[in-house]
């Protein structure tokens, strides 16, 4: 045992028994121990989440917020009660705040329609970031041809940071509506100072939305202290089911906003002249939700949380730098940003090897990593690369499996020179 | 313009196949297999500048990959390049089972086989893998020529 593992054994954290509670992770592929480095892209499942979402179907499942009798009442506060758990979560002031989307991207589409053709007015604009994934874009895209609304990009600085000065420059004319960000680029790694990117928009008036995705899995979130207006994540990459996302926002922009779906759940009473809308959060949660996938989210927070984000961030950030010093030092490879405060996602590109061929090298061996330009083409195109292979972690990943993605990364070099 | 089309050295898409097959079965290691197949990439021939085109593009979003297609003498004539070392490699492999070939044997011969040899895990559903769509859009041009027959 080195020092560093001795190190978190002492702080509570045993990367190894961590990784017994991942079923999929003691897997061979094509003969090696898998290394699964794509969990930015979705994450795997702990023991509790894959328990919590069979039990639930073998013992308790019925409809939610429906039937009278005693399985549809367990399976509601079952559901509810992954609502509180999302609050403690991100620390958001009342359950009541929290609604459920299928995912990211569901979240930002409501947002994008509820907020932006329903409270903003043509004229106003929405800024995103040159480190967008496509899902806090294309929306914005939408919603710009359909409804007038302007569509900024605030820059990204050579190291991969947001460059708060072109972003306050985008502000001062007090036409945004709207600034919408990554917490966490799921390319470089970056994390965005969310504090001060809060206080900038509502400086100028403009509200705040964070993309959550990658940011909720590495750090400790509290929507309070960013101050944040709107916050987005999905359960796939937070250990949880695919199916289950969420989307926070302050009481009373939820309640200023017009739904996004209609259906039912979501209405107070329906005649055909009319209908009136149920109280927040379910007048945004049309048609029977992912009820399953709700209740395996749950499982997922709470196992996170017994692990605690203290332990969870002290572990990657010991993997961030050992990865970056591992694949640094391997000649022709570039580490794409250089962000100061940066999470375990390490995009590169390698002299004379593409992106495809690398992956596909890899997998040969087992390691699983992503390739292409991770649904953000805009960012491929500003750091002037066609595409390129990215390592993500997770907290079952190990140093080992770090120098095992650097040393076949060394064999690989040897196809291409 | 020196050929961009490939001319077969099989007699038919099926000796083609086996031929294949018996060539990566030299090699234990699936690196060594690479280093093979990266090798025959290298060997296709140079693909025009000027078909480097979206007309030319096989869609694909993890790499680039591009062909041209001609029917001269009841043969079909296949062309194609890609960006990626691995990909070329697996372009030549398609084109020396494909190219050459009478349009009835191209429909004839499943693409299967980059499957069976181990090339390519996902041959239908994999959106992303430019191999699997040349490999439909060498059928899709196959099975024009024989309804325009």
């Amino acid at each position: 045992m080195n020092m560093m593992t001795k190190n978190l054994v002492e702080s509570g954290f045993d990367v190894q028994r961590i990784r017994d509670d991942f079923p999929i992770l003691s897997q061979q592929i094509r003969g090696k121990p898998l290394v699964f480095l794509d969990s930015a892209a979705s994450a795997q499942k702990p023991r509790p989440v894959i328990d919590a979402m069979v039990n639930a179907m073998e013992t308790q499942y019925a409809n939610v917020h429906r039937g009278l009798h005693w399985m549809s009442e367990r399976t509601t506060d079952a559901y509810e009660g992954t609502r509180d758990a999302v609050a403690r979560l991100i620390n958001a002031p009342s359950r009541d705040e929290i609604v459920f989307t299928k995912n990211t991207t569901e979240a930002i589409n409501l947002v994008a329609y509820s907020y932006g053709r329903g409270i903003m007015r043509p004229g106003q604009a929405v800024v995103i970031s040159e480190m967008e994934h496509h899902a806090n874009l294309v929306p914005w895209q939408m919603l710009r041809d359909a409804c007038g609304i302007e569509l900024r990009v605030a820059p990204v600085t050579d190291a991969g940071e947001l460059d708060m000065v072109g972003l306050e420059a985008l502000l001062v004319d007090r036409k945004v509506g709207l600034v919408a960000i990554t917490h966490m680029s799921n390319v470089l790694g970056t994390v965005v100072p969310a504090v001060r990117v809060a206080a900038l928009a509502h400086e100028y008036g403009a509200k705040v939305l964070f993309d959550g995705s990658q940011a909720v899995v590495h750090r400790a979130v509290d929507v309070q202290a960013i101050d944040a207006d709107f916050y987005v994540f999905t359960g796939h990459k937070l250990y949880g089911p695919t199916g289950i996302g969420v989307l926070w926002a302050r009481r009373e922009l939820l309640e200023a906003m017009p739904p996004f779906m209609g259906g039912g759940d979501m209405i107070g009473t329906v005649t055909f002249e009319r209908s009136t809308w149920a109280e927040v959060p379910h007048k945004f949660e049309a048609g029977t939700p992912a009820i399953i996938e709700a209740i395996g989210l749950k499982a997922a927070i709470e196992y996170v949380e017994a692990i605690g984000f203290d332990a969870i961030t002290a572990h990657e950030g010991r993997l961030t730098d050992h990865a970056l010093a591992r694949l640094s030092a391997i000649p022709g490879l570039r580490v794409l940003g250089a962000a100061q405060d940066r999470g375990g996602v390490f995009s590169f590109t390698m002299q004379g090897a593409h992106a495809h061929d690398i992956a596909t090298l890899l997998d040969r061996q087992g390691i699983a990593v992503r390739a292409g330009n991770h649904c953000a083409e805009p960012l491929s195109r500003r750091l002037g690369v066609d595409s390129s292979a990215r390592a993500s972690t997770g907290i079952y990943t190990t140093e080992a499996e770090i120098d095992v993605l650097a040393d076949t990364l060394l064999r690989v070099r040897e196809f291409f020179t | 313009m020196p050929e961009a089309f490939v001319q077969p050295e099989d007699p038919s898409a099926a000796a083609a196949i086996a031929a294949i097959g018996e060539e990566l079965d030299v090699f234990d290691d699936w690196m060594d297999r690479y280093q093979y197949i990266i090798e025959l990439g290298r060997k296709l021939p140079s693909f025009p500048a000027e078909w480097q085109n979206d007309a030319h593009r096989v869609p694909g979003c993890q790499s680039q990959v591009w062909m041209e297609a001609v029917v001269r003498d009841g043969r079909m004539l296949l062309a194609g390049a890609s960006d990626a070392a691995i990909v070329s490699g697996l372009v030549a492999l398609l084109l020396r089972v494909y190219s050459g070939r009478p349009p009835a044997e191209v429909l004839a011969t499943d693409p299967v086989f980059l499957r069976d040899l181990g090339l390519l895990e996902a041959l239908s559903t994999n959106r992303g893998n430019g191999i699997a769509a040349m490999a439909r859009r060498i059928r899709d041009v196959a099975q024009a020529c024989t309804a325009a027959a």
